[in-house]
């Protein structure tokens, strides 16, 4: 029955943690920068932790406000307080499990007819104030270091980005230890007056009633974190806090310090005795400390991306939240107890009742009534188990992540090894393009080459012709009138020539670069000299130019002067030399 | 998790050796221009062909950082700024190598009187490029200290401009004796060496505001 009853508190827990880890990890997660799923397992283990070692400091301070007695009133009171918070996000107002359930423990105190404790409820008041001034406060000293030390360090982005992750990851740890730590009392912290007297004996360790409500209620929240914080982390945890890594690292610091502060008894009583006043071990709002942090973070850069309308938010918060679940636990508490007649509160003298709850605000092991002795075999063998599977599961865990990685990278390998392949045959295609366009050029020129040998092996022959031709005319018995007509055809066809027109054509077309070259070069030359040139860069003879050209041997050593007298050669420059060369 | 200590070490080595094949071309391109207006061709083609080599082994390395950035979410807030950064580096070296290239293949004629302003302006070019790769590389170190490296970039980018002005009225305004295709021709390459400086100016303004992000 007792379970049942819990579950309130429970339900509690679970929306604490699908709400509050999205403080602690979302920055980290919303960015990448820490996976999920390593992220909910450091949260939910350290959580755990942190509401078993040392949730029972913020829970006493529960009790001193008002011990509620009844374990239907632990219900009413819990469920009330779910329901603020609940009701309230769903109206998009600032609501804090811390502030709903210290509301309606109020609440449960006016139905029960219990005295507020003014003193108590005035540390506590105090608390949510100095929760985020306290966070602003650590998050700018904080900064102030980091930005100095990484300044003298002067360490790699990259470097410092692999360091930022693990400390994250360690302070995120931290942080949900001191969220375990101070959040649990508002999960489970009414229902201890109503535990029933179990010790646990796992051999190494003696877990008492107090410690297993603890554990259950860190439990709860760690099964918040794994099943419904993912959502909380990608919206609201990132838009809360798009900040650098360096400054989210800081904030959540901040944070879990500010948590800790407030739930560490070690820490409160190393305070008292060097004199100074104690510290209220009481729950505070987790997300209200990483607002102010965030404050104190924003008040650092000058007061850029300050909200003062969230600040005002937050501070209407303080009175609205405790307010709503006052009231609603009031009425819960009648109609539970009017209807329901559910006892709501132990009907006892409530004055004896009280003093009586201070003395007894946690069961002493001397007055165990129940006694579950475990086995210690059975334990070790369990928890021996429970390590095996926990480092197959981690392994087979990182195994599926390299593998994942490895794929990841051979496919993108491949797909490069497959663009390199694509853009070699294109590269091979262009060059097959190249050696082709070269051997036309280089067929061009032997056939410019042949058509000149051709021509002047022709004139050669014309000119032996015409040769013999005048012997024969200088014979008498010929008939002179004839033969004078076929060397007058001779000459025509010397000078006229259609194998040396296509030649032109040829010297043209392929000097055209190099007639534009030495034009810009030379502008002044002829069509003739620039003929001249286009022969002296076949390095032709000034006999086989003069065939070429039709003219005498002396011509062409003429115009070849004229030249180089154009050009403004000196006497020991080569022509044929720097025509090559343009 | 795990090895991401090993992924950043390697990741910082290829970041610097990156920047040692910019830096290494850029210097390649002054020599390789130099030599041209020397008609010193052999070696001309030479510093092409280091140019060459040190471009495609860049494209090779970003690759490889951009993956290790990708499958090991480094700086998820700022990776795609960086890499983005290290591209526009990257261009820098490609410009240079489409400079090369463009003097190999359209072998561009210049007047004796032109040559020494065109060293010069290949020279506030070159200055301007090699003062935005130490930026470069201190923003991972010491961003700080970015400011006052790039100064010079800007001063070194303006000069330039101010050069390839000077060089464009020469060419239109004092040598008749070219001819506009000519002139036309010599106007594109003063263009080409200027995108150098302006490519170091793309680099330089981007680190510049990603000093800001990194601040904020």
């Amino acid at each position: 029955m007792f379970f049942f009853f819990l579950s309130s508190g429970l339900f509690l827990g679970w929306s604490l943690g699908a709400n509050d880890a999205a403080n602690i990890f979302g920055s980290a997660v919303g960015s990448r920068m820490v996976k999920f799923s390593v992220a909910v397992v450091v949260a939910s283990i350290f959580v755990v932790l942190g509401a078993v070692l040392q949730g029972s400091g913020a829970s006493l301070t529960l009790g001193k406000l008002g011990s509620v007695d009844a374990i239907g009133g632990a219900f009413t009171v819990a469920l009330c307080a779910g329901f603020t918070v609940f009701w309230m996000t769903r109206l998009k107002l600032p609501v804090s499990t811390s502030q709903a359930i210290i509301g309606a423990i109020i609440g449960w105190n006016f139905y029960s007819g219990n005295v507020t404790d003014v003193v108590v409820l005035g540390k506590i008041v105090s608390t949510w104030v100095a929760g985020p001034i306290l966070g602003a406060i650590f998050a700018v000293l904080m900064y102030k270091l980091l930005k100095f030390i990484l300044a003298k360090s002067k360490i790699h982005l990259i470097k410092l980005d692999a360091h930022l992750k693990y400390a994250l990851l360690i302070i995120g740890g931290f942080g949900a230890f001191s969220l375990g730590a101070n959040n649990v009392a508002n999960v489970v912290g009414v229902f201890i007056p109503s535990v029933p007297d179990i010790q646990l004996d796992f051999g190494f360790f003696i877990f008492d009633s107090v410690q297993l409500l603890f554990l259950i209620g860190g439990i709860s929240i760690a099964m918040g974190i794994v099943t419904y914080s993912k959502k909380v982390m990608m919206t609201v945890g990132n838009d809360l806090m798009k900040l650098s890594a360096e400054a989210a690292l800081v904030i959540v610091l901040a944070h879990a310090m500010v948590l800790f502060i407030f739930s560490s008894s070690s820490l409160s009583n190393a305070i008292q005795s060097l004199g100074l006043p104690a510290i209220p071990l009481v729950p505070v709002s987790s997300s209200q400390a990483i607002v102010g942090a965030i404050m104190g973070i924003g008040l650092l850069k000058g007061g850029r991306g300050i909200k003062f309308n969230v600040l005002g938010r937050i501070s209407v918060g303080w009175i609205t939240t405790p307010v709503i679940a006052g009231i609603v636990s009031f009425m819960s508490l009648f109609f539970m107890d009017n209807v329901f007649k559910l006892q709501v509160y132990d009907t006892t003298n409530t004055a004896l009742k009280s003093m009586k709850s201070e003395f007894n605000s946690f069961p002493k092991p001397t007055d165990i009534s129940v006694n579950v002795n475990l086995f210690q075999p059975l334990l070790y063998t369990i928890i021996i188990i429970l390590t095996i599977v926990i480092i197959v599961l981690a392994l087979k865990l990182t195994n599926k992540t390299l593998k994942s990685k490895d794929e990841e990278s051979s496919d993108i390998s491949r797909k490069y090894k497959a663009q390199e392949a694509f853009l070699k045959t294109e590269l091979a295609k262009a060059n097959t393009e190249n050696a082709e366009l070269e051997k036309e050029i280089d067929f061009k020129r032997k056939e410019q080459m042949s058509i000149a040998l051709n021509i002047i092996q022709k004139n050669r022959f014309l000119e032996k012709l015409r040769t013999k031709i005048d012997k024969i005319i200088e014979k008498s018995d010929t008939d002179q009138v004839e033969l004078s007509k076929l060397k007058k055809l001779i000459v025509e066809n010397l000078s006229v020539d259609k194998d040396r027109q296509r030649f032109n054509i040829y010297i043209n077309e392929l000097n055209r670069d190099f007639y534009f070259r030495l034009l810009n070069r030379y502008p002044n030359l002829t069509e003739n000299e620039q003929r001249l040139c286009a022969l002296v860069r076949l390095n032709l003879s000034s006999k086989d130019m003069a065939s070429i050209l039709n003219i005498s041997t002396k011509s062409v050593e003429v115009n070849r002067h004229r030249l180089r007298k154009k050009m403004h050669l000196k006497r020991e420059d080569n022509l044929t030399e720097l025509i090559s060369k343009l | 998790m795990i090895k991401i200590f090993k992924t950043s070490k390697n990741v910082i080595l290829n970041i610097d050796e990156y920047f040692d094949n910019i830096e290494l071309g850029i210097l390649n391109f002054k020599e390789g221009v130099n030599n041209y207006l020397e008609g010193n061709i052999s070696e001309f083609e030479n510093n092409l062909n280091i140019v060459k080599k040190q471009e495609e082994v860049a494209d090779a390395i970003i690759r490889k950082i951009e993956n290790d950035f990708y499958v090991h979410s480094l700086m998820p807030n700022y990776s795609s700024d960086i890499l983005n950064l290290l591209e526009k580096t990257d261009d820098i070296i490609d410009k240079i190598k489409d400079n090369l290239s463009q003097f190999d293949v359209e072998d561009p004629y210049f007047p004796e009187d032109i040559k020494n302003d065109f060293a010069r302006l290949v020279s506030l070019s070159v200055e301007s490029a090699e003062n935005v790769i130490p930026a470069a590389r201190v923003f991972f170190t010491a961003p700080s200290l970015v400011k006052d490296k790039l100064q010079k970039v800007i001063f070194y980018e303006r000069e330039t401009e101010k050069l390839a002005i000077k060089i464009k009225r020469t060419l239109f305004k004092e040598m008749p004796f070219l001819k506009l295709s000519e002139k036309i021709h010599l106007r594109y390459f003063t263009l080409h060496v200027e995108q150098v400086a302006e490519a170091s100016k793309v680099v330089a303004k981007m680190l510049s505001s990603l000093v800001i992000k990194i601040k904020m």
